[in-house]
Formats: structure tokens, sequence, C-alpha cells
């Protein structure tokens, strides 16, 4: 019962940060460390930035509608 | 869904859903000239949207686009666990969901609720089923088979360089139109509305405080300081009633809609070339969560209270062609009128944008996809609802010009409108308005077109209704009018940055040291030219004595129309070229009747004799009204040049519409050209990224996603 409301709160948690353009930062950590071992990722702090330059940076084009 | 739908009982279920459906219909239809409840719409469109979904969409999926639940996907082959992210697929529909719903969606519906309930309700569902959930799910596919690239890539690598600029630069024109409508409907809410335009401008210090802390105190930590702004906003409301209330502090937040214009000029040009941490990024956060928080708020109120429609089914403007809110006849203007909500040419850049490099398989994008569109129909349908539920004299008041409302410049502007809505056929007492006014927290309500008032009224009526009789009416109201100017400012400095580097880009094809996103010249010259573009249209609509509403929406709504019909072309020749021409009704359908209604809307409002539809005509018969020496100043035109303006942007937008005529000209040659070269050849020539199988441990790389 409990597990499954906190696995229903980090869904909540995860799709609340990725309406705005800042996917799963763990699911970034472990794609990191199973396909480029050798590079140290970035940390939240960093990896937080970087997306919210991404998502206004213009470099994904418009990221809403009308 | 779909194992509950492969068996027996599936089928039984589909069959008590169809016929719940065919009732609510049959209801509707069956008691014209009765009120009848608001449950009754939303059980119909409920159902309509479920069956759709099931039936229509999974059609496409297997026969016409045939969708490969092994294929590689542009999430795991390019994962870098940033842009490219395989995401469950639920999460995905949420991020989805939340770039496509905007304010087009409330206002279109509400504008069309002149001609009663009924059209806007049927279009709003054929709309959604047959065009635009299509066009949302296709181009999400097709952009998912070729790396997720962006529209204007698709189109060039699918039908040439040239339509490729063409849909490049209509889509740049587009942006403008749209940022100034939108920016126009918050003008139109905030003007001398010192309650509203407090909790607007209370939002951007609110915003910097959080981009600070986001940035310095706890970097990153979104959720928690949205839930303190989120808090702010609530105390913004509650303040702005007190600084409403306050003779010393009420003039400076009591502004006209020409200061309003200028402040949200410079304001979009400063937020734009702002850091983005600081104010951009935090007000998104608001404001999307607002967004979204509201849109279900206002689901819950209306299945709680029950409402019934106020609004006759059909009112006399749905047969003729000189309704108050906005001219023109039906056909073809409801379905331009009401784009978002039906079928929006703009979701075609967004579903070829952020979403298909998240799709873990492109199996899902159905679901995201037609069914993210489903869902923002049915946001559209809340709003018709919102807008019907309020007296039809009280709706008419609020959407018409003043012009129309006060013909002779009266001093008690209620009694005008009172007695000139009451003339039409929807009796309204003066005491109605005021009441309804002051209930709100406002001076007036007359003439506050552009629909987000309107909805304002509806949804207040609806939460304060539901939560039986918690907080009060002035504060729902303000609540509704933040939400929509929160969201729609957002949309314009997130629009002036898009478009500045839509601009740049375009730019650089003439001098590339243009096109240079580090220079602060090139970035300050595309943004002013960017913010100029859409100010103009911005300040003559705010201006404009006829009401700037009437003029801009059926601009934006022609446009974004024919930028949904360019896109089912696309889809056309994709399908042409995959060799499934026997499945292409599937766009042709939708993307024809999108042309016709475009052209015919754009013909009529270039070149139609009467002066209330065509602007052509419009700046024809005031220049005759000049030359002949008989103009005096009245209570419409208050000077001779307020004259030469109408003339001279009446004849801008005709000369854009028909620009935007000969595009779709051009976009419907190129797309029978690349049609009939795909016939010719024997052979698959769509341009798609070679079959590849998922990894093998696809599966486990999703999990990894959500744990």
């Amino acid at each position: 019962m409990f597990e499954n409301l906190a696995k229903a709160g980090k869904y909540l948690g995860q799709a609340a940060r990725l309406m705005v353009g800042v996917p799963d930062y763990d699911t970034y950590v472990q794609h990191m460390r199973v396909t480029h071992p050798e590079q140290t990722p970035m940390t939240y702090e960093e990896f937080y930035r970087e997306r919210v330059e991404a998502r206004y940076g213009g470099k994904n084009g418009t990221s809403r509608c009308c | 869904m779909t194992a509950s739908s492969s068996g027996a009982t599936g089928k039984i279920a589909w069959f008590f859903v169809a016929i719940l459906g065919a009732i609510a219909l049959g209801y509707i239809a069956l008691n014209r000239g009765e009120t009848i409840n608001a449950m009754w719409i939303l059980t119909a469109a409920v159902c309509v949207y479920l069956i759709g979904y099931r039936y229509y969409s999974l059609y496409i999926a297997d026969k016409v686009l045939k969708a490969d639940g092994t294929r590689m996907t542009p999430a795991f082959r390019h994962n870098d666990g940033l842009d490219y992210v395989p995401t469950n697929k639920v999460i995905l529909f949420g991020h989805h969901f939340a770039a496509i719903a905007g304010a087009g969606p409330l206002v279109g519906p509400v504008l069309a609720a002149q001609l009663g309930y009924l059209p806007g309700m049927l279009w709003l569902l054929a709309g959604v089923v047959l065009a635009g959930a299509v066009q949302d799910y296709i181009v999400l596919f097709v952009s998912t088979r070729r790396d997720a690239r962006s529209l204007g890539e698709l189109v060039k690598m699918e039908m040439g360089t040239v339509p490729g600029i063409i849909a490049l630069i209509a889509c740049f024109m587009i942006m403008i139109i749209i940022l100034a409508v939108l920016a126009m409907v918050v003008v139109k809410a905030l003007t001398h509305s010192p309650w509203g335009t407090f909790t607007v401008a209370f939002t951007i210090p609110l915003a910097i405080f959080m981009g600070i802390y986001l940035r310095f105190i706890r970097p990153g930590r979104i959720l928690e300081i949205s839930l303190v702004g989120f808090v702010g906003l609530i105390a913004g409301i509650m303040l702005g009633g007190q600084v409403a209330a306050s003779p010393t502090w009420a003039p400076y937040f009591d502004l006209s809609g020409v200061a309003l214009t200028w402040s949200l000029i410079a304001y979009g040009f400063i937020a734009s070339v702002l850091p983005v941490w600081l104010l951009l990024a935090p007000r998104d956060y608001l404001s999307t969560f607002l967004k979204i928080g509201a849109i279900v708020g206002l689901a819950i109120g209306i299945v709680l209270l029950m409402p019934d429609m106020k609004m006759p089914a059909m009112t006399k403007y749905a047969f003729g062609d000189h309704g108050p809110v906005w001219t023109g006849s039906l056909f073809p203007f409801l379905f331009i009128t009401i784009a978002c909500g039906a079928v929006s040419g703009f979701h075609a850049l967004i579903s070829s944008g952020t979403t298909p490099k998240m799709l873990a398989n492109e199996k899902e994008a159905r679901l995201i996809g037609y069914g993210g569109m489903l869902m923002e129909s049915f946001v559209g349908m809340m709003a018709l609802i919102s807008a019907s539920i309020i007296d039809p004299g009280v709706y008419f008041a609020m959407n018409s010009p003043l012009a129309a409302l006060n013909p002779s410049g009266l001093a008690d502007v209620a009694a005008a409108a009172s007695a000139t809505v009451s003339n039409w056929g929807f009796v309204v007492t003066p005491d109605v308005l005021t009441n309804i006014a002051a209930d709100v927290g406002e001076k007036s309500i007359v003439s506050r077109a552009g629909g987000a008032p309107t909805l304002a009224v509806g949804m207040a009526q609806i939460i304060h209704g539901a939560l039986g009789g918690l907080g009060s009416m002035s504060f729902w109201y303000h609540f509704a009018i933040l939400f929509e100017a929160l969201f729609i400012l957002t949309s314009v400095d997130a629009g002036t940055r898009a478009a500045r580097f839509m601009l740049q880009d375009l730019l650089g094809l003439i001098n590339p040291t243009l096109k240079r996103t580090d220079s602060l010249f090139a970035n300050l010259l595309a943004t002013a030219l960017v913010v100029m573009a859409w100010g103009y249209f911005l300040y003559v609509g705010v201006v404009d004595p006829l009401g700037g509403i009437n003029t801009l929406w059926p601009l934006f709504g022609i446009t974004n129309q024919m930028l949904a019909g360019i896109a089912l072309m696309l889809c056309t020749v994709v399908l042409f070229k995959k060799k499934e021409q026997m499945y292409a009704w599937v766009t042709i359908v939708p993307s024809t009747w999108l042309v016709i209604c475009t052209m015919s809307a754009g013909w009529y409002k270039a070149f139609s004799s009467d002066p209330a539809i065509g602007f052509f005509a419009k700046a024809n018969q005031l220049s005759s009204l000049l030359a002949s020496g008989n103009f005096k100043p009245n209570a419409v035109f208050k000077s001779q040049e307020a004259v030469e303006r109408v003339i001279f942007n009446n004849q801008i937008d005709g000369f854009l519409i028909v620009f935007f005529m000969i595009v779709v000209v051009v976009m419907i040659f190129f797309t029978v050209q690349a049609c009939l070269k795909a016939l010719k050849s024997d052979k698959d020539t769509a341009v798609e990224v070679p079959y590849a199988p998922l990894p093998a441990n696809a599966e486990d790389i999703l999990r990894g996603a959500v744990h």
C-alpha cells in the first residue's frame, strides 16, 4: 500500500518535472554510468541548468502552443 | 485497454458506451427550445472521444500507418538522458498535453458560443476525431520515423526545398499573429481592472524570487518552490482585492488598453532578452502547474455542480451573418473560430518537437498524439460549457464591441448595453450587468471581449458553486483571469524567443552573421523585430474602435487552420510515397475540408463586398466616407486619424490573407506533384530511417526510467 503510494508520488513528480522540460535525473545518471562510464555525469545542479538552457535556448524550437 | 477490448466482455462494454453516447446526443438533439443540463453535453463528448479513440485511431495505427512495436525509436537510437530519453507513456502524455494545451481551446469556443452551443459542440467533436487528432497523431508518427525532425525539415525532406522554406516562413508569420492575438486577450481582460492588473504584475517579482531561489539557494528544486509560488499567487489575488479597493493604490494599476499594450510590448522585449532562469523558466513552472490544476478543477466543478445550459442550442446568428461577437456566416467561419480544440496546425510543431524524442515505442504514439488531442478537445468543450451556462444577455453584453453596444456614446454604459442586447432578443436588465460586475469585483463587465473574462465569469460560477460557496465570486473570477493571463504571458515570452530564433535562421539566409545566437547585436535586432511585428498587430487591434478581436481572431483562425491543412498535406504525401495511397483518404478528407473552409473564409475576409466582413470593403467604405467630406467625429471614430488608421490596417490584414491563400495554393501544387511522382514509382520512396529492432533490453531501460 505505502509502496504503491510512494511509487505513485514518484510518477507524479517525474510527470510534473517533465511537463516543464526537466527529465528524470536518476535516469540520466544511470544512462551515463552504463553507456559512458569514462565520463563524470553532471551534478543535479549542472543538469538542471543545462535543461533550462535547452528548453528556452531555441535549440528545441517551440515548446508550447497557442 | 487492448486487453480488455479483445474479449466478448470488452465488445459488450463498447456497445454500451456507443448506446450511452447515442442517447446523450439524441437527448441534446430532441430538446431544442428547452434548457438542458451540461452533463448531457459532457457525456456525449466523452462517449464520442472513447469510440473515436478505440476504433478510428486503432484503424489508423494498424491499417494506415502499420505501427510496428518492434521498431527502433529516436529515443533509444540517440538516448542521451537529456533530449532523447525513452519515457513512460503516461508521463510523456502529461508532457505532450501540457505543451499543446494553451489559451486557444479556451478562447475559440467562447467566441463560437454566439451561434449557440450546438454548432460549436458538433464541430469540436467531428473536428477532433476526424481532423485534429489525426493530424497530431500522424505528424508525431512521421517525425518519429524520421529521427524526430521538425515540421519544416519534414516538409523539406518529403516535398522539396522550396515548400520547406515556404512552410518555415508561414510558420513564422502565424507565430507573430498568435502572439498578437494572445496578448490582446490579456489586454482586453485587464483594461481598467486594477485587481487583475495587480495580480498579473505581482507574478513578475514572484517569478524573479523563484528564479533566484532555483539558481542560487536550492538549485533545481522545482516542485518545492512552485508550491511556494502557488501560495504567493493566492496571496497576490487576495492582495489585489485590497489594492483595487484602495483609493491610493488602485490608480497605479488602473490602466487603459493603450497603456497596457505598451507595457506588454516593453515587457515582452525585456523578458525575452533576460537570462531565461530569472523570469521565463520560473513563470513557466507556475503557469504550467496552474493550468493543469485549473483544467482538472474545472472538470470536477462541472461534474459536481451539473449546471444548466442557458444559451440556446442555436441563436439567430447561426442563420445570418451579422453576429455581434464576430461577423460572417456559420460556414465557413465557425470552422476557423474554433481552431484549437477541434484542429490546430500549431500542434504539428509540437508533435514534431520534443515529444518524438522521448517516445519509447511507436505504438504509443496513438495514445500520446491522438489521445492528447482528444484531451484538448475536452478542454474546449468545458470552455464552451462555461460560456453557455451564463445568461445569454450577459454573454452578448460582455463580448460585443462597445461601438455596437453603445453606438450613441451614452454615459450609462450598462443601461445602453442592456437596451441594445435586449433589443437583439436576449433580455437583460442593467441591474444584472452591474450586479455581476460588483460580484466579480470589477467596475464594468460590458464589452470585455476576447473570451477570457467570459470564461472567468463561467468558471467562477462553476467553482464557487461546486465548492458550496467557498471563497468569493470575485476571488474565483480573478483566479481564472490570472490563470489565463499567466500562461498567455508565458507563451508571449517563450514565443517571442522562439520566433526570434526562427527569424535569425531566416535572416541567416541573407547575412550569415545575423544567424549567430551568441551575438548580442543580432539577438537584440531579431528580438526587436519580432516584438515590433506582434506589437504592431496588438496595438492596432487595441485602438480599433470596431473591436480588434473580431479582426484578429479570424486572421489567427484562418492561418492556424491553413497550417493544419499543410501538415495534413505532408501526411498525405508520406502515405502516397509509402504506397499506402488507398488509405490516404484519412488525411485527404480533413485536409480538403480545411482547405475549403480556410480558402472560403479567406476569400470572404478579403473580398466580400460587405464592409462588416471584407477587409478591403471596409477600407473602401471608410475611404469614400473621407473623400465625400461628410466625416464628422462621432462616438465610434473620434478623429479623422482614427479612420485613416482603420483603413490602413484593414488593407494590411487583407494583403496578409491574400498572401496566406497564395501559400496554400502553392502547397497544394507541390502536394499534388509529389503524390503523382510517388504514384509513378513502383516502390516505397518515403525517406524513413531504415528499420532496426528496438534494443533487446528496451523494457529494462524504460523501467529504469520509472524504477
